[in-house]
């Protein structure tokens, strides 16, 4: 399986939508292809439109608050000893997450395809969130899909969605979490697609949906790759260390660096101990429209998943980390709930960043391997979500919460 | 195709009526009821589907998501439909089978496993809800050349273009959605609507045989009863789930539903 060369990650795949010509694809029911056929259509115009990219970039610049910043890690890096630690601290973003870029870019579209109504699902909250903020921006109404295990958990940023005047539609059913609150959203979208725009809430689903999640969240890797030659005047060694959940800031992390060989990029991804398909070798399956590698039991039903963390709570994994891992080009890990804990205790008191659960899982990786390295490697770590959302858990689990 | 499900439509045609067919989910509410309370309605049925559950099933509304998440709780596996099908196709009551649910179930045991399995069983039919065409052409052939009936699916928004390129690769069988919906909503659309659907599909092929499904309840039966048949899923599903949180035998509420369906359309 190869990578092509000055192709963007998220447009790697064939016409059927497929990456490596087995991951993804469009696994839907009959009534929803000529919508999802509509929306490939418009996001392929809207890419090379003046006035979208022009708005785009309004958007990211005055209301998601512009370019995010990158600094190192002074005191980790001291205290591990190793590698010189830098963080991209997308958390800094209006919205607290990189969900921000897709839960915009999803508003925008639906505003331009005319329609009024917009459904996502979220897990922990944070792609909800952004998505009732984007939508109450750009004037339009929003349901969020959420798991009930997840509304109690995260509710911080449920009270923040009610706030902004989106929906919440609760999940019961199954796992009460996210592979059940897509589901539904799925479901709604079924029904309701010739009026409502879906945003899947990661980089999954069917080939449109992850690809305009990637397309968004590649914002990241595009200001990354500025700051680098700013601060060092080249693309110097590194790794991108990053957590993955459905994988969407992971790829956003990783776009502009996949053409790097790996000796000079290397890219790593770290899932949740008992939710990691990719890191665990999972098998091919088909999940949400998609195939990709996913938890399954030996007759192919969904497995159950574990993580403390509700991003990461999810059996799949984004077609395009599929497409990563099989050609060789990223590696994937895990951490568990006690390791990201250990590690937002850690970071925490060295440092002023506050990072949510999910980007603890790559601070946890990040730091294992660094006291290992020279002092001349440099890692770089995807700061992709803010802890406030997270308060009551870190004061359960730790019993308090830094200032 | 030499095939049973055919045979039962051109003998529908010379009694002029539509066929009646049932799905409900194979081990619901368990392995041995489901089998006999198939057994049971294919006194008064045409033509079964049994569902394969899957526990992510995204085109599914409440009662058919119910009443999987019941048959996996009580433990079906793919092996053991099979094996219940091959007992079901034993009795004398027995009707075309056809087997439906998520892709995922088929590729996960293997596609051309599967089908040399349901030939072996003795399935008649396949409807795979997420395998649409031209993604399917592959699974659609395998199944021909063992003489297993792959349905297709056609919905409201499918453009004419496409449905002309589904309907020169079906096989006996196409199964037109109603409407927008996930299984067992309510009929949103007029039947005027819906047969006017159904007759510029036959139009394209008049020798294709195409139920009608989603929406389909005794109330809304007979005023379908022109398409060549009908298919009442999620409202003899949710008969079993009422009978079984009443403490009454699924069974006889089953066998008394689809009593009543039938004579609508008789």
């Amino acid at each position: 399986m190869k990578i092509k060369k000055g192709i963007p990650i998220y447009d790697q795949h064939d016409k059927n939508g497929f990456y490596g010509g087995k991951f993804g694809g469009n696994f839907v029911a009959e009534g929803t292809l000529k919508p999802i056929q509509d929306l490939t259509k418009l996001f392929a115009k809207l890419r090379k439109d003046k006035k979208f990219l022009a708005k785009k970039e309004q958007l990211f610049k005055s209301y998601l608050g512009g370019e995010t910043p990158f600094f190192k890690l002074k005191n980790l890096t001291k205290y591990l000893g190793g590698a010189q630690i830098w963080c991209k601290d997308v958390s800094s973003l209006k919205g607290s997450a990189h969900k921000g870029y897709h839960a915009t870019i999803n508003a925008l579209i639906c505003k331009m395809s005319g329609r009024k109504y917009l459904c996502g699902d979220t897990g922990a909250g944070m792609f909800g969130k952004n998505l009732a903020m984007a939508g109450k921006h750009l004037g339009l109404k929003v349901k969020i899909f959420m798991g009930t295990k997840d509304i109690a958990r995260q509710s911080v940023n449920v009270k923040f969605m009610r706030d902004a005047g989106a929906e919440i539609v609760p999940v019961d059913s199954g796992s009460k979490t996210l592979v059940d609150a897509v589901s539904e959203c799925m479901r709604y979208y079924v029904s309701n697609c010739e009026t409502t725009h879906l945003a899947v809430g990661s980089a999954i689903g069917a080939n449109i949906f992850s690809k305009i999640c990637v397309y968004s969240t590649s914002q990241i890797s595009i200001e990354l790759k500025k700051q680098l030659i700013q601060q060092f005047g080249k693309i110097p060694k590194l790794k991108l260390i990053n957590v993955i959940g459905g994988g969407s800031s992971a790829l956003g992390f990783w776009n502009e660096f996949i053409d790097y060989d790996k000796k000079h990029v290397e890219l790593i991804g770290v899932e949740a101990k008992y939710a990691a398909p990719l890191a665990t070798n999972a098998k091919l399956s088909i999940l949400h429209g998609a195939a990709q590698y996913c938890l399954t039991n030996k007759d192919g039903q969904i497995s159950p998943t574990h993580s403390l963390s509700a991003g990461l709570d999810y059996p799949g994994s984004s077609p395009m980390h599929g497409f990563l891992k099989d050609a060789k080009r990223a590696r994937f890990t895990f951490a568990s709930d006690k390791e990201a804990l250990q590690a937002f205790k850690l970071v925490t008191k060295l440092e002023a960043i506050r990072p949510s659960l999910e980007p603890c899982h790559a601070f946890a990786e990040c730091i294992k391997i660094a006291p290992k390295l020279k002092k001349d490697q440099i890692i770089i770590v995807n700061n992709c979500g803010e802890a406030s959302k997270d308060k009551k858990i870190f004061l359960k689990e730790l019993g308090y919460y830094p200032s | 195709m030499n095939n049973l499900i055919n045979k039962t439509f051109l003998k529908l045609k010379r009694e002029n009526r539509p066929a009646l067919v049932t799905y409900t989910v194979a081990g619901d509410p368990n392995k041995n009821q489901s089998l006999t309370l198939l057994k049971k309605i294919s006194k008064h049925v045409d033509i079964v589907e049994w569902g394969f559950p899957h526990n992510c099933p995204t085109a599914d509304g409440k009662e058919i998501q119910n009443s999987s998440y019941r048959a996996l709780e009580n433990g079906i596996k793919l092996n053991d439909i099979f094996n219940l099908v091959k007992k079901y196709k034993k009795d004398k009551n027995a009707k075309p089978l056809i087997l439906m649910g998520y892709y995922q179930m088929v590729f996960n045991y293997g596609e051309e496993k599967f089908v040399n399995k349901c030939k072996q069983v003795g399935v008649d039919g396949l409807i795979i809800v997420d395998l649409i065409w031209p993604y399917n052409k592959k699974f659609a052939s395998l199944c021909k050349k063992k003489s297993v009936c792959f349905v297709q699916l056609i919905a409201p928004t499918t453009t004419n273009q496409r449905m002309m390129r589904i309907i020169k690769d079906s096989h006996d069988m196409i199964y037109y959605i109603s409407m927008l919906s996930t299984t067992g909503g309510k009929l949103k659309v007029t039947p005027k609507t819906i047969l006017k659907n159904f007759n510029k599909i036959k139009k394209i092929n008049k020798n294709k045989n195409i139920v009608v499904g989603f929406g389909i309840t005794d109330k809304t039966i007979s005023s379908l009863k022109k398409a060549d048949g009908l298919v009442v899923g999620s409202a003899l599903v949710k008969t079993i789930t009422d009978s079984l949180n009443q403490r009454r035998d699924p069974l006889i509420a089953a066998e008394k539903i689809v009593k009543k369906l039938k004579s609508k359309i008789i």
